[in-house]
């Protein structure tokens, strides 16, 4: 009788065990709730709407992809618990994960560590993929912003540029310094230079002295909340230089004060929903059929470009055995995502295309997109 | 010569606001002897209250900003601040009127506290547009000035150096020239005798938290209009600066609280425009600093010797 039953429990065991090879495990981890909600939300739908693609084209290695989604609660601390959650019990073969540079840097060193491949959607800060060789990411980092607006500049014939920085944000002095080391070794001239500090409301002194050196263009690489009102008081000074910032300034509250006062700006960011490209009207069609009344942003493009670059590499490597499936993310090239053609470099960053929007009558409009 | 000028201007525009700021904790000092440290707080609330009823007064005017809009608007907030200053008075400063000063300046300094964090609940903490009360627009110089046309003067300065300007004059009649100025003047010389001569302690300083907040809630106003974002924290380093004004200017005198209050506005705006804004604050730290150890009356103060 004691053999019936050992025998029933080795059947059934391997009746489990040959089920569970039948997906494969991908863990996910993001601000559901909390602060960055709104980031974390956003990414989830576009890593969820490809992981569904995907499942639905018939899966990677003739098996479908279970995504093992988990909230950090936009907490610091979480990430790292969280994540050796997904690698020590749910055994996932590789990590999706964070909009946030902070809550990435937490989780990168524990996927290093067990050697568990981690693509993050839209960390920008460099340090992210520094941690280790089984950490990526599908955005571009900070410094190619500011590279990308100087090529912009310069084939506009802008060839005098004022800057106005905000020395408290590392993504600002990032995105000027490069800026600047491409302006000048092209032929461009930084006219004056100016700074403020995060939180100051008051821009007319700097504004002045800027006005007076008369740029043909002023780059703000600031966030949305003093951009809003650098613009106002540009236009109150009598500024005309067109007015150039990164996607720092694409948030919710930047045209409701600003008003029409930044039209004619121009600005650097990942995705935008009305560009005319065929790849992203499909992308924005799909979404809203998944999520009838939303919009896609630009996090949730770069999530489901993510879980789409996996899906690539896996299919590439043939197996989900982590060095091989390390190595063919690391190998991919000219991916057709939906934020642009990816290619991951030496450095594991990607490098890929910007979108440069207009604003015109208070409203983004998709004016190019600029290739690395 | 012009971007000088202009930014002589821009100073002068951001140093009446902390003038009116200023005012209100040299008032309280010269008669309770101690900082209202929620001061700041109060010109925030002055902001808000511009910010929740600015729409309805622009209804009610039919829809478009103009200065009557503005004008209404500013007298609301005036009033309610004054009320709230009253009232944080009566709450929290009167029952420990006869405690150490110490522990009053404590409480203030948890009154502050309480609005900031309060309006962080209330109100939320991301930034607010504030709403369009006026139109700001660039004003058009003749050109018989010459080079000088090409100064640009914006609405909202104009409007900030003369409502700044206005309330000034109104606040010195009141101290100077009527019964209840009078009153206030003798409370800051000599408490004890002026209430042995019949002064209404509690009534006096009442009125004195009312005026004070009243010019809080203006500046609150009239920066929203230059400025049109603001979040509950914005009274902290408005205060703070419009604090060593004050000091600067010789605390408990009201024309230091002004000339302190433009002096820093002029400072700040010469050190962002031919420096750099990382220096701005360090220095008119220092600035505070450097009065306290050489001059601790302040620029128009006197130094009276205290008995021991």
């Amino acid at each position: 009788m004691s053999r019936l039953i050992f025998f029933f429990f080795a059947i059934l065991g391997l009746f489990f065990t040959a089920k569970a090879q039948e997906t494969i495990k991908v863990g996910e981890f993001a601000s559901l709730t909390g602060g960055n909600a709104s980031f974390g939300q956003a990414s989830h739908k576009g890593t969820l709407l490809a992981i569904e693609e995907i499942n639905a084209a018939g899966g990677v290695l003739g098996k479908k992809f279970e995504l093992i989604t988990e909230d950090d609660q936009s907490q610091a601390g979480q990430p790292a618990t969280i994540v050796q959650k997904l690698i020590a019990q749910d055994k996932v073969v590789a990590i999706l994960g964070e909009v946030a540079s902070s809550k990435s840097l937490e989780a990168a060193p524990i996927c290093q560590q067990n050697k568990i491949p981690m693509i993050s959607p839209a960390s920008t800060n460099p340090k992210v993929t520094e941690i280790g060789d089984y950490i990526f990411r599908v955005c571009f980092i900070d410094p190619f912003q500011g590279t990308v607006m100087a090529k912009f500049a310069l084939s506009k014939g802008w060839k005098r540029v004022a800057l106005l920085t905000d020395v408290k944000q590392d993504y600002s002095v990032g995105l000027a310094e490069f800026f600047v080391k491409y302006f000048t070794s092209h032929g461009g001239e930084i006219v004056k230079e100016q700074k403020f500090s995060s939180g100051d409301k008051d821009f007319k002194p700097q504004l002045t002295s800027l006005k007076a050196a008369q740029p043909d263009a002023i780059f703000i690489p600031g966030y949305y909340g003093e951009a809003a009102l650098i613009g106002k008081q540009a236009r109150l000074l009598g500024i005309k230089a067109t007015l150039m910032g990164g996607d720092g300034w694409i948030g919710d509250s930047l045209l409701k004060v600003a008003g029409k006062s930044l039209d004619g700006s121009y600005v650097s960011t990942h995705f935008f929903d009305q560009d005319p490209s065929p790849v992203v009207q499909t992308f924005v069609k799909k979404y809203r059929a998944r999520y009838p009344g939303e919009t896609p942003d630009d996090m949730a493009a770069l999530g489901y470009d993510s879980a789409m670059i996996l899906a690539a590499a896996m299919q590439r490597a043939g197996t989900t055995e982590s060095a091989a499936l390390r190595d063919a993310i690391a190998a991919t090239k000219n991916h057709a995502g939906i934020t642009g053609s990816i290619t991951l470099d030496e450095k594991r960053n990607a490098s890929k295309s910007a979108i440069i929007l207009t604003i015109e009558n208070g409203a983004f409009k998709f004016e190019q997109s600029v290739a690395p | 010569m012009v971007e000088f000028l202009q930014q002589l201007l821009n100073g002068i525009s951001q140093g009446g606001i902390y003038a009116l700021i200023a005012l209100g904790y040299t008032m309280v000092y010269g008669i309770l002897r101690f900082i209202n440290f929620a001061h700041g707080d109060v010109f925030m609330l002055g902001s808000f209250a511009g910010f929740y009823l600015g729409p309805l007064v622009l209804r009610l005017c039919g829809g478009t900003p103009s200065f009557a809009v503005a004008g209404l608007t500013l007298m609301f907030a005036m009033v309610g601040c004054a009320l709230v200053g009253m009232l944080i008075e009566r709450l929290c400063y009167k029952p420990l009127r006869h405690q150490p000063r110490i522990n009053v300046l404590i409480t203030a300094i948890g009154v502050s506290l309480l609005l900031e964090n309060g309006g962080q609940f209330l109100f939320g903490a991301d930034p607010k547009s504030f709403p369009d009360l006026i139109t700001d627009r660039a004003l058009e110089l003749p050109a018989a000035l010459g080079p000088l046309s090409a100064l640009t003067i914006t609405l909202s300065q104009v409007i900030v150096l003369v409502v700044t300007g206005l309330l000034l004059i109104v606040l010195h009649v009141i101290v100077r020239h009527t019964r209840t100025g009078l009153a206030m003047r003798a409370l800051s010389l000599n408490p004890v005798a002026a209430q042995l001569s019949g002064v209404d302690l509690n009534r006096i300083i009442g009125i004195t938290f009312g005026l004070g907040s009243a010019l809080a809630g203006a500046a609150g106003i009239l920066i929203s209009i230059q400025q049109p974002s603001i979040d509950p924290l914005m009274g902290i380093n408005a205060g703070l600066k419009a604090f060593i004004a004050a000091v600067l200017g010789g605390i408990g005198n009201l024309p230091g609280a002004v000339l302190g209050g433009i002096v820093i506005g002029l400072l700040e705006a010469m050190i962002v425009g031919y420096g750099s804004p990382t220096y701005r604050d360090p220095i008119v730290f220092a600035v505070l600093i450097g009065i306290l150890l050489f001059r601790p009356a302040g620029l128009l103060g006197k130094t009276i010797l205290e008995k021991v």
